[in-house]
């Protein structure tokens, strides 16, 4: 047990070494004029970070998987429901207690990486669990943005009743591209819904009439329970602090935006946790194992494809809602072939299917080049290398997809 | 009345192949095929490479569909329904044949490799849970009682071709001979009447061979399903199969009991390669 602990301790210390060197240039070295300006605070503050979740990692409530041996380790049942439900509340709250930290900066960088993370999620139970690569998931982010804006605009829908109509209408959409799609596999497959993404895109530019074009739409700011958070009321409700009796601040919006999206985003990652466990959610993945096996056990291979599509596709329109309503405009150029490519980077990072490592890779995908501000020329280059790197040494992604364990019986 | 009861009861098979031809381009697969099985025997397909026996499968679980002939399999009322109709229409397919309780293995093992062995066994009983979206996001009681049951199922047939031990690794990481064992654990788990096995013996050494042998008798005795199997074992073919389905270039040459088809000219024939056919 104490060996076992020095050797850990050896292992984290090594893990924040590599922190140190890897974050050191990158974040470390800022250009002032001509000159180079070292600040080792933020690599040394990440490198502490590192050691420090390395050493406590095996008393974090998650399952593990060791290295390729195939076999699967007791995860959290170990630590009972009760502590996990504790370790999710814990890291909510935290989450949930940024808007008190008053920058504006951080909440609006954290609600672009959470808008990633739910669309990491989505594209994860289409990729990740399904296997169908689809290369036009940008589409279905347009569906629920402009959903949520034309809706407003010719319906009069409010924020809180877009989130459901978003969700359904993706989810219809996701099912009319699953089925021309049903037949085909692979490249085949990549291709098409690629052609799927750009012609969302390109009808969203030419229809003049109904979207405004490559001009865009306004979508308004979200409300809730009557309560706006602008300076003055727009939409027949009352301004926020006007109802608390506060000074008006520009952060109200971003905060509710920010608590609104966090809990779907937490909310996402129960469902589509529980899915997993679930029939469906295993017919899913034993499709992507094996389509003709499936057939043979009498699972509908088109009702569980177009599920998978049509569930991921809603996930990304909940994140289109709040993409719109955040930006108060949403306009094709928001949805090119570049996202699809980021969101599917941080599918195939997190280690395609892992809940865990798609949050975590889009939290990293999305929040590293803002460290990098300063490098800005060369962000998609170190954007480019990091992922090579990182498919050349864990070729699994960072995270390898955990398989829920089942204890031994009467145990 | 009485002649018609009679004629049930002599001919009470559970599978009938009538007239079965398949063709790719020019290769005539099967030609005309008619055979029958019994329920409760073990009927083996043999032949020599090529002859058509995996195809024959292919056509009887629903992957291929037959150019022409009929495939009657006779339902849980002993009514008897063409499996070939079963794959028509744009809501038909393979897998409404495995709903209609037919169950097969494959030449070529295909298990969920990336899952474990356990969740290979819940797959497959697919059909059989409770699917209920909202039931299972909220883990009502019904959704609970369904998945204790499926894990209790899986458990069982673990125990039943003895992978107990092996139910948290992935399928993709066990040993050749356990992956076919598993295999047919997981056709099972569906609750087949009858469940067609492609060359399970494959790759085993003697003593798991041996087993298979075992598990399969137990298959037919146990757990009353009827079994079909492809085998190049003669040894195993002979010692478990009641009744035996010869092809030769997708023609039926001989059928009958094990020992009466062993001494078929025509068998002996087609395996050795002389050239008396005629
Ligand atoms: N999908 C296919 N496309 C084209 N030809 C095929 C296809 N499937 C089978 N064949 C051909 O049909 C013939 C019968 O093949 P089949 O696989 O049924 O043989 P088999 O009896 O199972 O042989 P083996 O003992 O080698 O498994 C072979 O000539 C094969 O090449
Ligand atoms: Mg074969």
């Amino acid at each position: 047990m104490k060996q076992n602990f020095g050797k850990r301790l050896l292992g984290a210390l090594a893990a924040g070494f590599v922190t140190l060197i890897l974050c050191g240039p990158i974040s470390g070295i800022r250009l002032d004029g001509y000159e180079f300006e070292s600040q080792f605070k933020i690599p040394l503050l990440f490198a502490a970070a590192v050691t420090l979740l390395r050493l406590l990692s095996d008393f974090i409530p998650w399952e593990r998987v060791q290295a390729d041996s195939g076999e699967l380790q007791p995860g959290p049942e170990r630590f009972g429901a009760l502590s996990r439900t504790a370790f999710a509340l814990a890291i909510f709250l935290v989450a949930a207690s940024l808007p008190l930290m008053g920058s504006k900066y951080l909440l609006s960088i954290s609600i672009v990486a959470l808008i990633y993370v739910l669309l990491g999620l989505g594209l994860n139970v289409v990729v990740g669990f399904a296997g169908l690569l689809d290369l036009g998931f940008v589409g279905f982010f347009a569906v629920g943005a402009y959903g949520y804006a034309l809706g407003a605009k010719y319906l009069g829908l409010g924020f809180w009743g877009a989130l459901p109509a978003a969700a359904l209408t993706a989810g219809l959409f996701g099912a009319i591209l699953g089925f021309p799609v049903l037949r085909m596999h692979g490249d085949y497959l990549a291709i098409v819904t690629l052609g799927f993404g750009e012609i969302i895109r390109l009808v969203l530019n030419n229809w003049l009439d109904f979207t405004g074009g490559p001009n865009g739409v306004d979508a308004p700011p979200p409300t809730f329970l009557g309560w706006e958070f602008k300076r003055s009321a727009t939409q027949g409700g009352t301004p926020f602090h006007e109802v608390f009796h506060l000074d008006y601040s520009p952060l109200y919006l971003d905060s509710f935006v920010y608590l609104a999206l966090l809990s779907v985003v937490g909310l996402s990652i129960y469902g589509v946790s529980r899915l997993r466990r679930m029939p469906i959610g295993r017919a899913w993945e034993a499709l992507r194992e094996d389509e003709i096996a499936c057939r043979s056990l009498g699972l509908n291979h088109v009702a569980i494809k177009l599920s998978a599509f049509s569930i991921g596709a809603s996930i990304g329109g909940l994140a289109g809602v709040f993409f719109a309503a955040y930006q108060g405009f949403v306009s094709p150029v928001s949805f090119t072939f570049f996202e699809s490519a980021l969101v599917l980077a941080i599918v195939v990072l997190g280690g395609m299917g892992s809940l865990v490592g798609v949050v975590l890779a889009a939290l990293f995908l999305t929040l590293l080049p803002e460290l990098l501000r300063e490098f800005s020329d060369y962000r998609i280059l170190v954007f480019g290398i990091a992922m090579v790197l990182i498919m050349i040494w864990r070729p699994r992604g960072l995270i390898r997809m955990r398989r829920p364990y089942f204890p031994q019986e009467g145990a | 009345m009485a002649s018609h009861t009679q004629a049930l009861s002599r001919d009470p098979e559970l599978l009938r192949v009538e007239q079965l031809s398949v063709r790719f381009g020019g290769i005539v697969a099967l030609n005309k095929v008619n055979f029958t099985v019994q329920p409760g025997t073990i009927t083996a397909l043999i032949g020599p490479n090529g002859a058509g026996k995996t195809t024959a499968f292919n056509c009887i679980t629903g992957f291929y569909k037959a150019h022409e002939g009929a495939i009657w399999l006779r339902d849980r009322d002993g009514q008897p329904q063409d499996m070939v109709q079963l794959q028509k229409g744009y809501f038909g397919g393979t897998h409404r044949v495995a709903r209609a309780g037919i169950a097969r293995t494959f030449q070529n093992i295909r298990l969920f490799s990336e899952m474990s062995v356990l969740e290979n066994l819940l797959v497959a009983q697919h059909q059989l849970l409770n699917r209920n979206i909202i039931s299972g996001i909220f883990q009502l009681p019904r959704f609970r009682a369904s998945e204790a049951g499926a894990l209790e199922t899986a458990r069982y047939w673990l125990k039943e071709v003895d992978l107990e031990s092996s139910a948290n690794l992935l399928a993709g990481s066990l040993p050749y001979g356990s992956q076919r064992r598993l295999e047919i654990a997981r056709a099972m788990c569906t609750k087949p009447r009858l469940i067609c096995l492609d060359e399970p013996a494959a790759g085993l050494n003697p003593r798991e061979t041996e087993e298979l042998a075992k598990l399969i008798q137990k298959l037919r005795g146990t757990h009353q399903v009827t079994v079909m199997v492809i085998e190049h074992d003669m040894s195993l073919v002979m010692g478990i199969s009641d009744h035996v389905v010869v092809l030769n270039y997708g023609e039926v040459i001989a059928s009958g009991p094990p020992d009466a088809v062993q001494k078929d000219p025509k068998v002996l024939s087609a395996y050795l390669g002389t050239e008396d056919e005629g």
